[in-house]
């Protein structure tokens, strides 16, 4: 058996060395991931055992990153591109919006763009500005990318191998508060669908959806809610572009009640579009709108802020009795 | 070495009308007196020259070929240019003017080399092979260029300026990579050398020791703005900030065109990592068929120009040497006609795409979301076909 624990960090360390080791065409590009392994480590050690011509520290210049990954892509490589934080990707976003989201359908198919650009996300580490952003709805409104958001271990080896293996771009967001949180990975298993949800926790009077970093939150507020007789389901989506409505669908038509949590700001956020579709598909069998938690529409506070900023677990259950008292 | 670093420091300030009698009637983008030496090997009287460290020995055959690319290329782009003003093109970017610098750089290129346009490299496009007709295609909106790149090694053309330098820096990365000895080439303008990209593309070739060509046509207007608003040096001198050679090229002149590329693609092949090419050009028509230069720039200065036409130079050069008779003109003016004929109906009889082709292609793997949109739509649309039945 190859089921071993290890932490999310480590989960896509491994990953990425399975996929450097399974194909001669993958590479890792960005900035201080060789020698350093990464300023999180996820590509520790990957330059010492695949060389400097696969594992490329690249200058300081995202749009440069990104811009010479698409010209790799089309030379027949599969770049995997690191950007250091998220607050980092907008010099790179010219490049991912207008040339690497376009690229296939500009040329009516005859090229692809696998590319990989990993983004470890959102706050909740104490860092300074730039450092806590979660910019995944700036990428889910781009057709031609695919966006998505591991929330365990298991999830970052696995989803990342099929970000790779995948012939469309992926942004790859990294929940970088759970890196060191421990999870199962099972290396030998068959990988669900990449863009597919899972129901994380069963439960029957409300529908908790959520991705990355807030999966645990709202995995910790079902616990708290059961201890108040109520159950309630948790869903990971996994998937922000696209995102699977019929699982969630299937949930929400069987617990009436749906709220979405996420870090990004609310308004515009990908809750606006969950709301909206699922309240199209669900409406007969909706007992209350749904509702979302997440972000405020200001900058990212400094990091003593945070704690406030951020849905915690009381403004989840917050959020649920407001849906239950419907 | 080239002739990166001469002493022509001085910042190439636009010649003030105001300032000094001396200078008057010439505009900035001339200035010749305070410009650093272009490499030269056909003056615009058909005269060859020799340059120290460029040289070309051609014959009758292959000066012949070179100038029928460019006349052919003219009559192309003439072609499309009267196209948008019939209405069957909705914009067009001319290349008048640049047929040196786009046939000179191409006829540089081997077939394995890669080609990173802009959208106006019709001349390059040509000599990559490309049907012309294809080209038509983005400005008659009927997709957004759609050749398959790989089948003449010429890039889709990039409307967004500059971007194209990343591009081709990355796969010149993964040319060496691979241990292939072609080398790839990329088209960008003056205008575009202020974009970051291209900083950020001189920055990533030199550190990589990438095998690209970075090919400028300083054509000296970007749509309405001189190269004085770009830069205060002249741009082949940026080069040596990043460590490697930049040579300025005198665009209009084919074979210096030709001679410099050659020499750059020689030095990516070897190994010894990327070139600046500027090719010292000017735009003779229009940014595009929606602009109008009156607006901006002079008449005298078109006209200073015309003087250094880069067909009527070789035409000169073949007619003093004997190269081409007169039949061979004719000929090649039948050769026009006919091409101009050719395009004109490929675009006339160019289908609109089918209305569901708006999704096709949006992903290599498909996407829920265009799944169902696609059906939603086919929906919508069928549902006019049902109640026109009823």
């Amino acid at each position: 058996m190859a089921v071993t624990k290890m932490p999310l960090a480590k989960a896509l360390n491994e990953s990425l060395r399975t996929a450097l080791e399974t194909d001669p065409k993958v590479l890792i590009m960005g900035e201080d991931v060789g020698k350093l392994g990464g300023v999180f480590r996820i590509t520790d050690g990957l330059q010492k055992d695949f060389g400097e011509d696969r594992v490329i520290d690249t200058p300081l210049a995202e749009s440069g990153i990104v811009g010479t990954a698409i010209g790799l892509a089309l030379r027949g490589y599969r770049p995997v591109v690191e950007i250091q934080f998220d607050g980092f990707v907008f010099p790179a976003y010219d490049q991912i919006v207008t040339q690497l989201a376009k690229m296939h359908a500009r040329a009516l198919g005859t090229v692809k763009m696998p590319v990989v650009v990993r983004i470890p996300y959102g706050g909740g580490i104490g860092a300074v500005e730039h450092h806590s952003e979660s910019p995944e709805s700036l990428f889910a409104h781009v057709a031609g990318l695919k966006v998505v958001s591991p929330s365990n271990s298991s999830d970052g080896y696995w989803m990342l191998q099929q970000a790779i293996q995948s012939d469309d771009p992926v942004i790859f967001f990294e929940p970088k508060r759970r890196y060191w949180d421990k999870g199962e990975v099972d290396t030998e298993a068959i990988p669900g669908e990449l863009h597919k949800a899972r129901v994380a926790r069963g439960g029957t009077d409300l529908t908790l959806a959520a991705y990355g970093p807030m999966v645990k939150v709202c995995l910790e507020a079902a616990a708290a809610a059961e201890e108040e007789g109520r159950s309630i389901e948790v869903v990971d989506l996994r998937s922000v572009s696209p995102i699977d409505f019929d699982t969630l669908q299937a949930s929400v038509e069987r617990t009436r009640r749906l709220v979405v949590v996420h870090e990004a700001p609310v308004f515009f956020g990908s809750g606006a579009e969950i709301a909206a579709r699922i309240t199209e598909r669900c409406f007969y069998h909706l007992e209350a709108p749904v509702l979302r938690v997440g972000g405020y529409h200001a900058p990212y506070p400094p990091a003593r802020l945070e704690e406030e900023y951020l849905p915690g677990l009381d403004r989840v259950l917050d959020a649920v009795d407001r849906a239950l008292a419907y | 070495m080239t002739v990166e670093g001469t002493a022509a420091r001085k910042p190439r300030r636009s010649v003030k009308r105001t300032s000094a009698s001396a200078t008057k009637g010439r505009a900035g983008a001339q200035a010749p007196a305070t410009e650093p030496q272009l490499v030269q090997l056909l003056t615009p009287e058909g005269e060859r020259v020799t340059h120290p460290e460029y040289a070309i020995d051609l014959g009758p055959e292959e000066l012949r070929g070179l100038y029928r690319d460019m006349v052919l290329t003219r009559r192309f782009d003439a072609e499309a240019t009267a196209l948008q003003r019939q209405g069957e093109l909705g914009l067009w970017a001319s290349l008048l003017g640049q047929e040196a610098a786009q046939i000179g750089s191409g006829r540089a290129l081997r077939d394995d080399d890669y080609v990173f346009p802009t959208y106006r490299e019709h001349g390059v496009a040509w000599c990559r092979g490309v049907d012309p007709a294809n080209l038509l295609g983005m400005f008659r909106g009927v997709n957004h260029g759609g050749w398959d790149p790989n089948s003449n090694n010429f890039h889709l053309y990039t409307i967004v300026i500059g971007s194209q330098t990343l591009h081709a820096t990355g796969y010149a990365m993964g040319v060496a990579k691979d241990g292939a000895d072609s080398a790839v080439i990329a088209y960008f303008g003056d205008g575009a050398s202020s974009q970051g990209d291209v900083a950020e593309a001189f920055t990533f070739s030199a550190v990589y020791n990438a095998p690209v060509v970075f090919f400028c046509q300083n054509n000296q207007w970007a749509i309405s703005e001189p190269t004085e608003r770009q830069t205060r040096v002249p741009l082949y001198q940026r080069a040596q900030g990043y460590g490697f050679p930049g040579v300025r090229v005198d665009g209009n002149d084919v074979l210096a065109c030709l001679a410099v590329t050659r020499w750059a693609l020689e030095r990516a092949r070897r190994g010894e990592g990327p070139t600046l090419v500027e090719a010292f050009t000017y735009r003779m028509g229009a940014h595009t068929t929606s602009d109008d230069p009156t607006r901006y720039r002079l008449d005298d200065e078109r006209a200073a120009w015309e003087a250094k036409d880069p067909i009527l130079r070789l035409r000169a050069l073949l007619e003093k040497e004997g190269h081409a008779d007169a039949a061979f003109f004719e000929e090649l003016e039948a050769e026009s006609e006919t091409l101009g004929k050719r395009v004109r109906e490929a675009v006339r009889t160019m289908p609109d795409p089918d209305d569901m082709a708006m999704f096709d292609h949006t992903y290599a793997d498909g996407h829920a979301l265009v799944d169902e949109e696609r059906a939603q739509f086919a929906a919508y649309q069928a549902s006019f076909a049902d109640s026109e039945g009823n």
